[in-house]
């Protein structure tokens, strides 16, 4: 849970200086901190921030391959907002209401509602795309179809979460699908899963962008072992 | 807008007069004269360029940003910089002109924006120089401008000054752990110090005998200390800092002066200043290159956003791409460099 915000935090913030509207950049920004924030938290529960963040590799993350995607256009990057976000509010729904509560469940009280706005963003752009001029539709129904394989892993088990991800399916899918249908798109029809490596995020193994990512991430971190920042 | 010598235009032009001597505020319902208007509209336009030209250096170092904490910092202070250009673009619409055509003379190079974002940001030590020295000199311009006589302007100063105090403070503390960390850490501060210092006090502008505007900005109470003030005001202010911070400044010829009560200082290289004004600093073509790029590679996203809104009306729309009148908007090619940043 700590490795999605992280990373898909890492992905919005790259888009600052790249927005299409200056109230995109401060919506994205906002995103990514707010990500940023549930990442910290979470990784404030397991150890150490930094040393989690900027010191483990590639095969140690467990983030699910869909957030590590690059951000491709504007479309696709909200696709994979629509995608992730859902999932996301679903799943800290769940985590809130859980029994007892914890540190978790008032981590998930506390970012659910930021994620709920993380969801009305990506809703309100992907109408604004799909159902916008021809261009935007074809870029979204792409985005869609491209990101579609990589949320089944999403449903998979969470490492030590009492939850059942697998259940968040069916209401995840009826709001993507509602979303997707007003915005006069279509749902992809297509495997939810890449077919070499089922649940391949949440075992450490990642698509080629990520090694990447993690480069430009911890290069500065590793240069100076031991620095304070 | 009366321009005609009439008796009207002259009752007009004493009650501004007027309301501007008894530091009042002007509204934008209110008469002004043109000069006053484009005057503004450059300024302005200028000001809310540079918040958004200034997001580019920083957000260089976001997705590189050494630690979890300073990654969330910066991440939140280029979002207030993208907010303060919102702000800004408000307050000069409220001139009747618009924002879209005022990024299309940004884009163009008909407008400017701060001459210090044309260096590039080369180490992580770089993140805290602009917020203690680039941030620091924008407070130093920008809280007299907090009492400038165009009221919108002023009210969003003061909105504005209020995040970059914050801003400086927050660089001012990561070149603090910099220059109290490992010997490397220490050396990369020093050397962003090094880099920053003069392009800092060329923010403040031309030395009072060549700025060209200065002496109609200050009575029309818009400018409120002269660009050689302030700088001196900065310099006083940076001394002692960089004394508790252990960095020196690049400047031999800093020493206490205890007849004028304030810090000598050596000579800026105005050639320099000059250079990059016109277009020749080291990253002027990448900023703007970048802006444009973000901008024409968003047009499909605006117009969709556009189309939708028509489609749906009552459905809102981020972007304002619906046209207003526009009115000449005065821009010259003068520097009016004795403004804004951060």
């Amino acid at each position: 849970m700590a490795d999605d915000a992280l990373v898909l935090s890492h992905r919005l913030g790259e888009w600052v200086g790249h927005a299409p509207a200056l109230e995109e950049e401060v919506a994205l920004a906002n995103i990514a901190l707010d990500l940023l924030g549930q990442a910290r938290f979470l990784y404030s529960l397991a150890g150490d921030e930094d040393e989690l963040a900027y010191l483990r590799e590639e095969r140690a993350f467990r983030n699910a391959q869909l957030v590590e995607r690059p951000n491709g256009d504007f479309a696709s990057t909200i696709v994979r907002q629509l995608f992730f976000s859902t999932y996301q509010e679903l799943l800290y729904q769940e985590l809130a209401a859980a029994e007892p509560a914890g540190e978790l469940g008032a981590l998930a009280a506390k970012a659910v509602k930021e994620v709920a706005y993380h969801r009305d963003h990506a809703t309100q752009w992907t109408l604004r795309l799909g159902d916008g001029t021809p261009e935007s539709h074809r870029r979204t129904q792409e985005a869609l179809d491209g990101l579609w394989r990589y949320t089944g892993e999403l449903f998979d088990p969470l490492e030590g979460l009492a939850i059942r991800t697998d259940t968040l399916r069916q209401p995840w899918l009826a709001s993507v699908t509602e979303v997707v249908t007003r915005a006069t798109l279509t749902m992809p029809e297509g495997t939810e899963r890449i077919s070499w490596a089922a649940g391949g995020g949440r075992q450490g193994v990642h698509t080629e962008p990520f090694g990447r990512m993690l480069a430009e991430m911890q290069h500065l971190h590793r240069a100076h072992p031991g620095a304070s920042w | 807008m009366a321009t005609a010598q009439t008796a009207d235009a002259v009752d007009q032009q004493a009650e501004f007069d007027a309301l501007v001597a008894a530091e009042g505020r002007i509204e934008p319902r209110d008469w002004m004269p043109d000069a006053y208007r484009a005057t503004l509209v450059r300024q302005i336009a200028q000001h809310a360029h540079s918040e958004i030209i200034g997001m580019q250096p920083e957000a260089n170092w976001i997705t590189r940003a050494p630690s979890l904490r300073r990654k969330a910092i910066l991440l939140a202070k280029v979002q207030d910089e993208a907010g303060h250009g919102l702000y800004l673009y408000g307050a000069a619409e409220t001139l009747g002109v618009n924002r879209d055509d005022l990024l299309d003379k940004l884009h163009a190079g008909r407008q400017r924006y701060s001459s210090i974002f044309n260096y590039p940001t080369l180490t992580w030590a770089d993140v805290g120089a602009i917020g203690w020295l680039v941030d620091g000199a924008a407070i130093t311009n920008q809280v007299p401008l907090c009492r400038c006589s165009y009221g919108p302007y002023a009210r969003a100063m003061v909105r504005v000054c209020k995040e970059e105090s914050f801003h400086q403070r927050q660089g001012y503390e990561l070149l603090l752990a910099l220059s109290r960390g490992t010997e490397a850490q220490h050396a990369m501060a020093q050397d962003a110090v090094d880099r920053w210092w003069w392009p800092s006090l060329m923010m403040f502008g031309p030395p009072d005998d060549e700025s060209a505007h200065s002496a109609q900005s200050m009575a029309w109470r818009i400018k409120r200390h002269s660009n050689d003030e302030l700088r001196q005001r900065f310099v006083d202010i940076c001394v002692p800092q960089a004394e508790s911070l252990g960095l020196t400044l690049p400047d031999p010829d800093i020493a206490w002066n205890e007849e004028r009560g304030c810090y000598d200082f050596g000579p800026i290289d105005w050639s320099e200043f000059q250079r990059v004004l016109r277009g020749d600093g080291p990253c002027n073509e990448q900023r703007l290159e970048q802006r444009r790029a973000a901008h024409e590679n968003g047009a499909w996203v605006r117009e969709a956003a556009a189309a939708y809104a028509a489609k749906h009306s009552g459905a809102g729309t981020t972007n304002s791409t619906e046209s207003t009148d526009s009115t000449k908007t005065g821009e010259n090619s003068e520097s009016t460099e004795g403004a804004m940043a951060g």
